[in-house]
């Protein structure tokens, strides 16, 4: 349990922070945040990772979830960063 | 080790923040871009550092074939099609966090087994809402984008979805509450059946809420493919995971309550309230009744001369602008009157596109500076002293019913005030309705004028009207 409210303590004051930061961000820009964010969200590769790693407390079942888990996370980290690199770059040029 | 390992996270979630600061302007906001992907970066090598991480095979394969894909589909999207890009990519995300919960839940089989693992109630409560989130993020996400493609139609039982939903949601506690308290780790069967109950479910959330909703259904499922992350970062203790989960979270609720606010719509309503068009449209006779001799008809050469005189001229783009691929006949136009000494802007509303701000990425695109991009709230004004406001495929958010009609169904929606320029010219194929499915008195007043015809077609027409004047 002890355990559980520090995460929860974590997860409460990163909202407070996303607000903040978000709320700063210009409505031109609300889609490439969107996929930016998109990719950041790609962030659960890393329990994949972890599942995929051939640690002696897998299974063979776990480890399929884990590598499928991985293809999906890559192609949004992959898709995400880049696509919202294509848009900014859009709006960089004048 | 393990200390080092946590810092990566914390470098990574530190790099996430800064990159998202970046967005706050256009000249930054590639660099914070490039920031985020070092800190993904980080955050990758900080896993493969861990203890329980001892073959990279798989692990090799599976990048691989994920960034094949990604960078395939990054590449080839077109800019019109970015809502359902979005859409699609929260639902891999949302999958992504699914299987990661369930092959938790397996590992912690074994684990249990060797005797290094205790199953918590605050385990199994994050497990299941690891998979709820992350399963209703990966079906509804599909069923945006079968809506947003026009493949699925609004639903006509909105009652029968709604029953499920609640039936669905029932049960899930039900099975929630029999998971922590009986014996979690030999549940096999139970998160099996909880998988495809929260998949259904995902279903049958998205399926009610009519198409034009889909800015905001795709904005809260970007939400949701954040809190999965985070739901997922409880699960397996991983701070890196729980931060950066909330701060997509967060992200999508902000861009969520914008859109909410640009319908005047509350999000119970959205999520609830069925279709605007099938509780508020009205038939074609009707629609037909109200324009029948009251608008009147102009074309593209009266349009040049209206031009030819204008001081201050506002475009105001709708979706229908990027349907008819006119983004790039509206930027030469703009061009040519900026070049005769014309004031152009471009007035954005917060629903122009099919989510939020998708328009300023489809102007962009067509080269056209995001300085000249206006919000509603500082264009409304200016309106008074435009001569001319040509609008380009935009419909009920110029219908001035919406500000001082109580009966209309958009009533109180916050629109653009065309109607206050000298002229206003609207280019639109016909007089069909918009989303909202009413008829727009825009149309009918004495300051506006209607060129039918096929956007791009009738602003090139224009373009070679004007320089033949």
């Amino acid at each position: 349990m002890e355990m559980f409210i520090m995460s929860l303590t974590i997860f409460v004051l990163a909202v407070f922070v996303g607000v903040e930061v978000i709320n700063k961000v210009p409505p031109t820009l609300h889609t490439p945040l969107m996929s930016g964010t998109n990719a950041i969200s790609g962030i659960v590769v890393v329990g994949a990772i972890l599942s995929s790693g051939g640690s002696e407390h897998t299974t063979v079942l776990s480890t399929i979830l884990g590598v499928a888990a991985i293809v999906l996370a890559t192609i949004n980290i992959v898709a995400g960063f880049m696509v919202t690199d294509r848009m900014l770059n859009m709006f960089k040029k004048k | 080790m393990q200390i080092l390992i946590n810092l990566g996270y914390l470098v990574a979630s530190v790099l996430f923040i800064y990159g998202i600061k970046g967005m706050t302007t256009p000249k930054t906001a590639v660099r914070g871009n490039q920031l985020s992907a070092i800190g993904m970066l980080v955050a990758v090598i900080a896993a493969l550092l861990d203890h329980n991480v001892v073959h990279f095979t798989w692990i090799i394969i599976g990048v691989l074939i994920g960034a094949g894909i990604g960078a395939y589909i990054a590449k080839k999207v077109a800019m019109t099609d970015m809502p359902e890009m979005v859409a699609a990519l929260n639902g891999v995300g949302g999958g992504a966090s699914l299987l990661v919960a369930a092959a938790n839940y397996l590992e912690s089989q074994k684990l249990a087994e060797m005797g290094k693992f205790v199953a918590t109630y605050d385990w199994s409560v994050a497990v299941i809402l690891s998979i709820l989130i992350g399963a209703v993020t990966l079906t509804g996400s599909f069923v945006a984008v079968g809506k947003l493609k026009g493949k699925i139609g609004d639903a006509k039982n909105v009652k029968l979805f709604k029953w499920i939903v609640k039936l669905s949601l029932l049960t899930l506690i039900a099975g929630t509450v029999y998971f922590a308290a009986v014996n979690p780790l030999d549940s096999d069967l139970l998160i099996a059946g909880m998988i495809v109950l929260c998949l259904v479910l995902g279903i049958c959330l998205v399926m009610p809420i009519g198409g034009a909703d889909m800015p905001v259904v795709v904005s809260l499922l970007n939400s949701y493919s954040g809190l999965a992350g985070a739901a997922a970062g409880f699960v397996l203790g991983n701070n890196g995971l729980i931060i950066t989960g909330s701060l997509v979270g967060a992200s999508g609720i902000i861009l969520t309550s914008i859109m909410c606010k640009a319908m005047n719509r509350s999000l119970t309503n959205v999520l609830f309230g069925g279709s605007m068009a099938a509780t508020a449209g009205v038939s074609k006779s009707e629609n037909d009744a109200f324009y029948e001799g009251k608008v009147k008809f102009s074309s593209a050469d009266e349009l040049a001369m209206l031009l030819d005189g204008a001081q201050k001229v506002v475009f105001v783009p709708g979706y229908g602008l990027a349907v008819a691929q006119a983004q790039h006949a509206t930027r030469e136009l703009a061009n040519m009157l900026e070049a005769r000494g014309t004031d152009v802007k471009y007035a954005i509303h917060p629903v122009a596109g099919r989510m939020p701000g998708h328009m300023n990425v489809l102007l962009a695109e067509a080269e056209v500076p995001y300085d000249q991009l206006v919000e509603m709230d500082s264009i409304n004004p200016e309106f008074a002293q435009t001569d001319v406001a040509i609008v380009l495929g935009a419909n009920d958010v110029v219908n001035p019913a919406a500000a001082k009609d109580p009966a209309s169904p958009i009533y109180g929606m916050p629109i653009l005030d065309v109607h206050n320029a000298r002229t206003v010219v609207v280019v639109k194929r016909g007089l069909s309705p918009g989303f909202a499915g009413i008829p727009n008195e825009l149309f009918i007043r004495e300051n506006a004028l209607m060129v039918s015809g096929d956007a791009k077609k009738v602003l090139q027409e224009t373009i070679s009207a004007l320089k033949d004047l």
